[in-house]
């Protein structure tokens, strides 16, 4: 990066954080600051997409895309559905209550200890998930660029803490809107460049058909295989689960469609997203296989995290992993002679030839692949605790290696303002959970606004703090996105298994749920120590135990009074 | 009054499309879309 890169860099962070701080100003009552203004639909839109899409999102996607093609795809098959179902039924009852958490209703429906237990399991594992989004981008960008990897995360931590405890929800939707434009623009720019990179005479049919000779355009599987992560199946259903946990009882996303100017606004937010979701990440995919179709002719290195690579080679295995680069790049050669060779047969219409061709690029990629699985154990046997998953590093090595200055800071802003949108949404989250449903309700009651005010803005920076923290001793060797999924769908099963009795197994008792819910969230743990099967169900899974679990036990116990049912609804 | 909603209790401001039940048939149409698109891509390109 030069001078030209870190204006660009630093102007859109800074300038959009100063921005949302300077525009926000005035927000003094806890209504405004906890809901911000009357948002239009589109900001709403753009704000719940920039919430879910995280740094992790831009830097490890494209990854996935390189290396297992873009069937990732399917895990977000499910929110359309499960948007549309939030739309037509979470969300107006959210409105008509006039909640300020998700966990609201669940005391004006159950009772205060489900509401806590609701709140408490948000807390803990967006808690966490807070502290993966600083930790992500700044793992990988403080790697290729040789920044200090606690200076990275504790500068981008302060900035977005500072933004969003001043102007709080506000603040976190108008900074989303610009931050999510910034990012449109880097990953077409993005696109753009990539395609102008290929080899002269390649057009997109060419690279297509490149990238699904190698098995990188499998879009959809309809496999019935349960070890398969990714499938339609998974996708539809244990995706729809996700996603009806994520979107429809994750404060972080409540938050940010509560703030509608009316109902039409906020369902219309969901709506945006519930169209443009699945083409977004296809694109973010796409981005990826393409990038695989541009190493084809372009020698890549044997391990992308070449930092790592460097530390083994200098730590006693410099001999191996020097051997083992020579066998990856006399494979890639071969390969390369065969990708060409496949694509004048391709030109030529002699497609038997094309087909010899491309069988024996195959065979090279598995040669090459073989080097780099071998790269990783050698890596992994040098340093146990070295991270042997390079996908992360894929996109940004790219970016840094070939693409022109002014552009590589514009991607660079991407990655932290993806990375910024989503921590802001967030620490927003957090704060106002823990201000709202905890503080409010069982330590101090009966307080001025500008006491909770005060109170929610010390919370959230709490909670960035908290989430620097975490970001500083964690070490993660999963890919960072799935890291983060996996996280969610150990919780979320079990708290959409709470709002789904809420909302529509009306004779259901608080104290029947909550034991439900506990023990659900307990079998869920279980399952995921000893099982293998793809992370997706357990969202399912709890979410199944949750609500039978409940119904069973309240055969056990007092059925709910006329009174209790009256309080119930609205 | 029940816990559900009614179908439509704010009206959509989208042209031709006036109830809300219109506009989520509209927006699962499109999502059938993309995965019939994506298995199209998926048959001609494996």
């Amino acid at each position: 990066m030069n001078a030209l890169d870190y204006l660009v860099l630093l102007g859109v962070l800074v300038g959009i954080a100063a921005y949302g701080m300077w525009a926000t100003r005035g927000h003094r009552d806890l209504r405004s600051y906890l809901k911000g203004g009357n948002t239009h639909w589109l900001t709403i839109g753009l704000s719940v997409m920039a919430t879910q899409a995280s740094a992790i999102t831009f830097l490890s996607t494209p990854g996935q895309g390189y290396e297992s093609g873009i069937g990732f795809v399917q895990n977000y098959f499910g929110a359309p559905l499960a948007l549309i179902l939030i739309a037509a039924v979470f969300l107006p009852i959210y409105r008509r209550l006039n909640v300020y958490t998700a966990y609201e209703y669940l005391g004006k429906r159950f009772d205060p200890k489900t509401r806590l237990l609701g709140a408490g399991l948000f807390l803990v594992q967006r808690g966490l998930g807070a502290g993966i989004t600083i930790y992500a981008p700044a793992i990988v960008l403080s790697t290729v660029m040789g920044w200090r990897l606690d200076a990275t995360i504790v500068c981008s931590g302060l900035l977005v803490i500072a933004y969003t405890v001043s102007g709080g929800s506000a603040a976190v939707n108008l900074t989303q809107k610009y931050q999510i434009g910034v990012i449109f623009v880097g990953m077409i720019a993005a696109f753009f460049v990539l395609l102008s990179k290929l080899p002269a005479g390649l057009g997109l049919g060419d690279a297509l058909a490149v990238a699904g000779g190698f098995h990188k355009l499998e879009a959809v599987d309809f496999s019935l295989n349960p070890d398969r992560r990714y499938t339609v199946w998974t996708g539809v259903l244990g995706g729809m689960f996700l996603a009806l946990s994520y979107f429809g009882t994750d404060q972080s996303q409540v938050q940010r469609y509560l703030t509608g100017a009316s109902l039409r606004e906020s369902r219309l937010g969901l709506m945006f997203n519930a169209v443009f979701k699945i083409p977004m990440q296809f694109f973010i995919l796409l981005l990826g296989a393409l990038v695989f179709v541009f190493y084809q002719f372009e020698r890549p290195p044997v391990f992308f995290n070449q930092a790592a690579w460097h530390q083994a080679a200098a730590n006693g295995a410099g001999d191996k992993l020097r051997t083992l680069e020579a066998d990856f790049n006399t494979a890639h050669a071969e390969k390369q002679r065969h990708v060409n060779a496949w694509l004048a047969a391709r030109h030529a219409g002699d497609p038997a030839a094309a087909e010899t061709e491309r069988a024996a690029a195959l065979a090279a990629n598995a040669r090459t692949e073989a080097a780099r699985a071998e790269t990783r154990t050698v890596l992994k046997a040098n340093d146990p605790k070295a991270l042997a998953n390079d996908s992360d590093y894929v996109f940004v090595t790219f970016i840094l290696g070939y693409l022109p200055h002014g552009v590589i800071g514009l991607l660079m802003a991407v990655f932290f303002a993806a990375a910024f949108s989503s921590k802001a949404g967030e620490l927003n989250a957090l704060g106002s959970t823990t201000v709202v449903d905890f503080y409010r309700h069982v330590v101090k009651r009966a307080a001025s606004d500008a006491h909770y005010v005060t109170a929610s803005k010390w919370f959230t920076a709490v909670w960035g703090f908290f989430a620097i923290g975490f970001a500083l001793f964690c070490n993660l060797a999963e890919n960072l996105i799935q890291a983060t999924n996996i996280i969610g769908s150990i919780f979320y099963g079990v708290v959409l298994g709470l709002f789904l009795v809420a909302f529509f197994v009306k004779w259901v008792s608080g104290t029947a749920v909550f034991w439900a819910a506990v023990v659900s969230q307990l079998l869920v743990f279980v399952l995921y120590a000893t099982l293998s099967i793809s992370y997706l169900w357990y969202n399912i899974i709890g979410c199944a135990a949750c609500m039978l679990l409940s119904i069973i036990l309240q055969m056990f116990l007092p059925r709910m009074t006329p009174v209790d049912t009256d309080k119930a609804t609205v | 009054m029940s816990l559900l909603p009614p179908a439509d209790d704010e009206a959509t401001g989208l042209p031709g499309l006036r109830r809300w039940r219109s506009v989520y048939l509209v927006v699962a149409g499109i999502f059938v879309t993309w995965v019939m698109l994506l298995t199209v891509l998926t048959k001609l390109y494996s």
